[in-house]
């Protein structure tokens, strides 16, 4: 891992960093395959009414927490009324309205809309199942000392030590509910922060297996060596997406046609094998390409620079001596610094002077882009799961607001809210998947962002490591049936 | 003046050094946009308003500057750090965990350093156009010049890599059992790469000093009057000639102990090396404002400490220190 855990308690806290702790402390109620499908995981069957307004949950009967406390409907009604007050998506769980306990393994979930968007918020990270006679206790589960120490969870291994900032070190559950399983009796998750470091100990075997490895350069060269597989499998369900986002609410970027005239200078190819070094994948929209909703058949924007110009002139922008006009562009880390000097070297051919802003730190741009100060910026957003969840949130007018980085681009269109709102209630997977589809073309052609490419994730494990895992949740779902060949 | 007086007044002093230190740190911090909560938040994969308010008002960051100084300062004063929002603790807690692992290392590379320095200086002034001075000068310029991060990942790729004679990263193997000197052997595994690194730019500076410090002293009269006296070459420069040499030698090591931190922090960052130093990058990126303050504060600490003891070690071995009165 390449930073500090603060929380191991997913129900509480989102990211990918407590995701994959998390996911071997806490069961969910489902798991994912490959294929996007539904698995029966701490739920062994569940069923969703016709009206789509109550999901029942029927969960295995030999399930224990790791203090030996059978798991029961009651914790699962606790653990949703938690992630519902204290997780921040809230868009997961907001249409449950209450549930019901008829037994001890039977959780029926009420909905006041039908909420296809739950199933996958019942999966990977999104959903752990935590004890009610740990965190029912009164004090706040958001800060609960048992997040980090002494942790009662419900999953494959158990807590062994937890030490801030160095490692994570987790042990065979032997009760277990799935029978053999897990077949790994340790895991030591150990945090190196240095890339190149992380490299070199996956190299010398040090380290088996390691995920969310970002850096091209180091992609590449680990993919050279001969008993290490770099993939970039697994993280369809995180979905992680850079792209170019653009302030709809001033200045020249408020018409269209420069908005579009901007994508037609900014050479994507050149950014995909000169910047990306190939490791990562086109995105034209919003929606990961590894999504089962993602629609490539969208305006793609090839480079054109002669369209470019023409879109600008028409806007009423001329050329006016040496430039038509100038803007500022952001970042937020200095791993995006060569794209956003790229961005400003191609605007110049078409006549868009770009000043670019540097940040002295995280903070200090995510100040700027919640205030909406900015022209353009370069920046990363996951999709986590169903679109309701991740995607939403970047095109919804209502998420315009100051103070918070989420539809700053203050994109507002109408028909993109209204069709937003009928694929979050819409039960049947080929209708929402149009309405997906419809939403895809209306963002791909108003560029209220100019989605570059998938951020290149790669999970890298040696010859070791059986059956890693690479199905959508990648690490941030339980590794139960990941095992080593040879001690 | 008498030595007790220099302390209290040297007490004085620091201490209202401080708490300047104190309120310069808190508001150069709060004059950066954006806080802490824009880290967490970010870390989660996104917030809203309501959560961004919550973690502020959790920590206070929703008071204005004053009140914020005023409570920060109360506590200080009370030897309580405050509590990290980042690492979820106790600051004082967290920076005495990693102090440990810090002093090792910097302990381990500054004596190392220290006593190779001022041999390899030693060894080049005495012929200062001998084949031993240049590769002596070679070593030192090399070790200066090479910025740490480049240097620990050459010495990763050729002992960690290539040759599998060290471990890569943190201070000690986890899954490792046994008695205490399975560990300790594992844990100096772990060291001798990071201190390598480390050493390699104060060996430069001790090398150097030490080197132009005992041509200075080997060209002085009472070292001729030594020589003519008829003693051995060895007796001159190890007996009378090295205790005058090391004066300056000294005083420079006090110096760099107290930037123990600034030196660490890339060795740290490179190494994994669970010390204040990967804890002060780790908290500067995320904008912890409760721990970067307890580490300047706790800096500035030593580093006070630090000027004052090598005041007195030079007093014990120059007694012209001080007007000997």
């Amino acid at each position: 891992m390449a930073t500090n855990v603060r929380n191991l308690n997913p129900a509480v806290q989102s990211g990918i960093v407590t995701g994959y702790p998390g996911a071997q402390l806490f069961a969910a109620p489902l798991r994912y395959d490959e294929d996007w499908t539904p698995q029966p995981y701490l739920a062994k069957s569940w069923d969703v009414s016709d009206d789509g307004l109550t999901v029942t949950l029927n969960l295995v009967d030999n399930a224990v927490f790791h203090d030996g406390v059978p798991i029961t409907s009651a914790d699962v009604a606790f653990s949703v009324d938690t992630i519902k007050a204290h997780h921040p998506f809230k868009s997961m769980f907001a249409p449950v309205t209450s549930v019901d306990t008829p037994d001890q393994h039977t959780a029926v979930l009420n909905l006041s809309k039908p909420h296809p968007a739950l199933m996958l918020a019942m999966s990977g990270q999104l959903m752990a199942i935590i004890p009610k006679h740990i965190y029912g206790d009164g004090e706040n589960p958001k800060t609960h000392p048992r997040n980090t120490e002494n942790v009662v969870g419900s999953g494959p291994f158990k807590l062994v030590e937890y030490k801030s900032g160095e490692h994570v070190i987790l042990e065979r559950f032997d009760d277990f509910f799935i029978e053999g399983r897990p077949y790994l009796d340790k895991i030591v998750m150990r945090i190196i922060t240095d890339p190149a470091a992380r490299a070199i100990a996956y190299e010398n075997g040090e380290v088996h297996m390691g995920a969310f490895e970002s850096l091209p350069r180091i992609i590449n060269r680990l993919k050279k060596v001969e008993n290490l597989t770099v993939t970039d499998e697994g993280y369809g369900g995180i979905g992680p997406l850079d792209w170019l986002a653009m302030n709809t609410t001033k200045g020249p970027l408020q018409d269209v046609r420069v908005r579009k005239a901007i994508a037609h200078a900014v050479d994507k190819n050149f950014i995909h094998k000169a910047l990306m070094e190939g490791t990562a994948s086109n995105s034209l929209t919003g929606i990961h390409p590894d999504s089962p909703f993602y629609n490539s058949n969208v305006e793609g924007y090839d480079l054109d620079l002669d369209k470019s110009r023409a879109l600008l002139d028409e806007a009423g922008f001329p050329m006016d001596g040496e430039s038509r006009f100038n803007l500022t562009i952001d970042f937020g880390w200095p791993g995006v610094k060569p794209q956003v000097e790229y961005v400003k070297a191609a605007l110049k051919k078409v006549g868009i002077t770009v000043e670019v802003r540097a940040s002295a730190d995280f903070p200090t741009w995510a100040a700027r882009m919640g205030e909406m100060d900015f022209d353009l910026s370069w920046d990363t957003v996951f999709n986590w799961g169903d679109p309701v969840i991740g995607v939403h949130r970047t095109y919804s007018s209502s998420n315009i607001a100051k103070g918070v980085w989420s539809n700053t681009q203050g994109y507002a269109n109408d028909r993109v809210d209204e069709l937003m709102a009928m694929a979050a209630i819409e039960s049947d997977p080929a209708k929402r998947k149009a309405l997906y589809a419809e939403f895809q073309e209306i963002i791909a052609d108003e560029v209220p962002v100019y989605h570059v490419n998938t951020l290149p994730y790669h999970t890298v494990y040696n010859d070791n490591v059986g059956n890693p895992p690479l199905g959508i949740w990648g690490t941030s779902t339980p590794i139960d049936m990941t095992y080593l060949k040879t001690q | 003046m008498g030595i007790v007086r220099i302390i209290l007044l040297r007490v004085v002093y620091a201490i209202a050094l401080l708490l300047a230190v104190l309120v310069l740190n808190f508001s150069l911090m709060h004059l950066a946009p954006g806080d802490v909560a824009d880290t967490i938040s970010q870390s989660m994969g996104g917030a809203d308003q309501e959560i961004l308010d919550e973690i502020r008002v959790s920590y206070g960051l929703d008071q204005p500057f004053v009140v914020q100084l005023w409570r920060y300062v109360s506590k200080v004063v009370q030897f309580d750090l405050g509590h990290s929002f980042f690492y979820n603790q106790p600051v004082t807690k967290l920076i005495l965990e990693r102090l440990p692992a810090t002093l090792l290392l910097v302990i381990t590379a500054q004596i190392a350093a220290l006593i190779i320095g001022v041999v390899l200086g030693v060894v080049s002034a005495r012929r200062p156009n001998g084949v031993s001075n240049y590769i002596v000068t070679f070593i030192a310029l090399f070790g200066y010049s090479a910025p740490v991060f480049w240097t620990g990942i050459l010495l990763l790729i050729t002992f960690s890599l290539n040759v599998h004679w060290f471990p890569v990263a943190g201070m000690r193997d986890v899954t490792i059992e046994g008695g205490f000197w399975v560990h300790f052997l594992d844990v100096a595994r772990h060291l001798i790469l990071p201190a390598v690194t480390l050493g390699s730019i104060f060996l430069a500076l001790y090398s150097r000093l030490s080197r132009a410090s005992m041509m200075e002293v080997l060209g002085s009269d009472y070292v001729r009057t030594a020589k003519s006296k008829g003693l051995t070459s060895n007796q001159v420069v190890y007996k009378h000639a090295l205790k005058n040499a090391l004066s300056p030698v000294i005083t420079l090591a006090g110096l760099q102990f107290s930037a123990v931190l600034s030196g660490a922090v890339l060795v740290e960052a490179v190494f994994s090396w669970p010390g204040l130093g990967t804890l002060a990058f780790q908290s500067i990126i995320a904008r912890d404002t409760p721990t970067i303050l307890g580490i300047l504060f706790f800096s500035a600490l030593v580093v006070i400490v630090g000027n004052l003891l090598t005041d007195l070690a030079l007093r014990l071995v120059d007694p012209r220190v001080g007007g000997g009165k």
